[in-house]
């Protein structure tokens, strides 16, 4: 089946609204929230609308149908990464998600292959997110273990010719993003995977850029633990997913304690459910878990293939076309290899909330700042850049509109 | 174009010929704000005489509205008793948060008065009121250090 961009719009209904004053609506701001289609809203309220109850208790009906229901998206949520079920961990998000293997790190008793000392190194890159950078710096900060991090190039890609001084027989966790939410760059995984390993330590990657725009699994990688969010991935906000390794998750102490969780439970002392539910307290998100279902199983019928080939012709296109644009310079590699749908700009001496602005009244939607990744730009000498990221439901008039855009701006601040 | 609500002249003089943009070699208080939301960065200083404000200068980056807004703050505050200068950050605090309401006070605001139509813009008010904060901040620090 080939790619039909126009199907596709179809399914987003906010894609058919206007915005300031009747303006078509632009949306080039996926990497910060992706939109939503009719079939995922359909499935979250269709869950409070007919199944709505308390997983995994209630001796009736509806429980059954809540249980059958979520238990099924994390089914769906496996079979997407090429997991295991067990594998699958359901967080409140990605930074959540984060957050859970930082802190259960941290809890981590001696003996325990997670424990961290003072000595040992916790390695992470100057291109994180600040949701994958400050557990990690935190951490360290709780545990005396040293944050070490990889460079990032003036093109914008890793440096990795230190790679045996950064990664070394003292290294207990690597964390990395898959895909840069600023740069679009794809990291390269495979060299730092085996030193992590050869190490013994373990590999967390953010695949919040990567897991909605290109097929993923998780075997293939060879990473140890792996986060998206949801509602990146067309499905709804308050879900994000954790896959460890089963072995990993079974010695991984708990972050979060409570109900669901344990296997018993004395005045004094608790024991742990198996994982997922070892990291699953309190009573989850049920319909938002209910709608990433819906969300994946939309992507998987499109196809991820032709999604990351759809979202690769779009790059190549934007690209040249900013790239046509006088005083524009790209944030990032400008070579489409190892790159993802994601082009970081600034313009002359625009600064970017006056572009966005100016964008936004022309129906364009970007997103502008240091997108949460504030070492990087600063490492980049920005203050600030515009970003574009692109998805399934855009298409080259999207980027036409961008375009225009900017060079209206231009005359407007000139 | 409503974005010329937002973008009026007066705005943008500011930003391309900012005023007291030049940190002072002394003063009696010295703060840096910062804009977590989007990087934008400014230091300002200033000296008292008394209770008037002697001097502000201030450097920064940020997009034309904070910056525009710092420069026409200094020429604002400059010789005023930091009672009056109270008088017209609240006002303009009142303006900003008038939602389009609001015009301003022109005789109190003056070139501040551009300003009013960042208040239909919520993401941008904070953007308006960076060098505000920033004087608010420094004053308090400067009367406490010369007391």
């Amino acid at each position: 089946m080939s790619f039909n961009a126009g199907a596709v719009i179809a399914d987003f209904p906010i894609l058919s609204r206007t915005v300031r004053d009747g303006k078509r609506l632009v949306y080039l701001d996926s990497g910060a929230t992706s939109q939503k289609p009719t079939e995922v809203i359909d499935a979250e309220s269709n869950f409070y609308r007919m199944h709505n109850a308390a997983v995994h208790r209630g001796a009736h009906q509806l429980a059954e149908e809540a249980t059958d229901a979520y238990e099924g998206a994390r089914s769906i949520v496996a079979q997407f990464l090429g997991a295991s079920v067990n594998e699958i961990i359901f967080t409140k998000s990605a930074t959540e998600s984060l957050n859970l293997v930082a802190y259960a790190m941290g809890n981590a008793p001696a003996g325990n292959r997670f424990q961290l000392k003072s000595g040992d190194e916790i390695v992470i890159t100057e291109m994180e997110h600040h949701a994958n950078l400050i557990p990690w710096q935190q951490l360290a900060a709780r545990t005396g273990a040293t944050l070490k991090w990889f460079e990032v190039t003036p093109e914008g890609r890793l440096d990795l010719s230190n790679i045996d001084s950064i990664i070394t027989s003292k290294t207990k966790v690597v964390a990395l993003t898959h895909q840069s939410n600023v740069l679009g760059t794809i990291n390269p995984l495979s060299e730092i995977v085996k030193r992590a390993h050869a190490a013994g330590g373990v590999v967390v990657l953010d695949a919040c850029q990567s897991v909605p725009h290109m097929p993923i699994n998780v075997k293939e990688l060879e990473v140890d633990f792996l986060t998206f969010s949801g509602h990146k991935a067309v499905g709804p906000t308050g879900v994000g997913i954790l896959w460890g390794r089963e072995d990993l998750l079974s010695e991984l102490p708990p972050f979060l304690t409570g109900g669901s969780m344990i296997e018993n439970v004395t005045m004094t002392s608790a024991t742990w459910a198996k994982a997922p539910k070892k990291f699953e307290a309190g009573v989850p998100n049920m319909a938002q878990a209910v709608g990433l279902g819906a969300a994946l199983t939309y992507l998987n019928r499109i196809g991820m293939d032709q999604i990351f080939s759809h979202e690769k012709a779009l790059t190549k296109y934007g690209m040249s076309a900013l790239l046509e644009i006088p005083d524009l310079s790209i944030v990032g590699p400008t070579d489409l290899e190892m790159r993802g749908g994601t082009l970081s700009f600034t313009v002359g001496d625009i600064h970017p909330h006056d572009l966005g602005q100016y964008l936004d009244s022309q129906g364009v939607a970007v997103r502008t700042g240091h997108h949460c990744a504030w070492p990087l730009t600063r490492k980049l000498g920005v203050p600030a850049t515009t970003r574009a990221s692109f998805y399934l439901y855009n298409t080259n008039a999207d980027i036409d509109a961008l375009v225009d855009g900017i060079r209206n701006a231009q005359k407007y601040f000139g | 174009m409503q974005l010329d609500n937002l973008y009026q002249e007066v705005i943008l003089d500011h930003y391309k010929n900012p005023q007291h943009k030049k940190l002072s070699p002394t003063y009696d208080a010295q703060v840096h704000h910062i804009n977590p939301s989007c990087g934008d960065e400014i230091t300002l200083n200033v000296t008292l005489s008394g209770d008037t404000v002697a001097n502000v200068s201030w450097d920064g980056v940020g997009c034309s509205i904070s910056q525009a807004s710092v420069s026409i703050l200094s020429d604002l505050v400059l010789g005023k008793t930091l009672a009056q200068a109270q008088e017209i950050s609240d006002s303009f605090m009142a303006l900003m948060q008038s939602k389009g309401t609001q015009t301003g006070d022109e005789n109190l605001l003056e070139d501040a008065v551009a300003l009013a139509g960042v208040s239909q813009y919520p993401a941008r008010i904070k953007c308006a009121l960076l060098g505000w904060m920033a004087f608010k901040d420094a004053s308090v620090q400067a009367l406490a250090k010369n007391q």
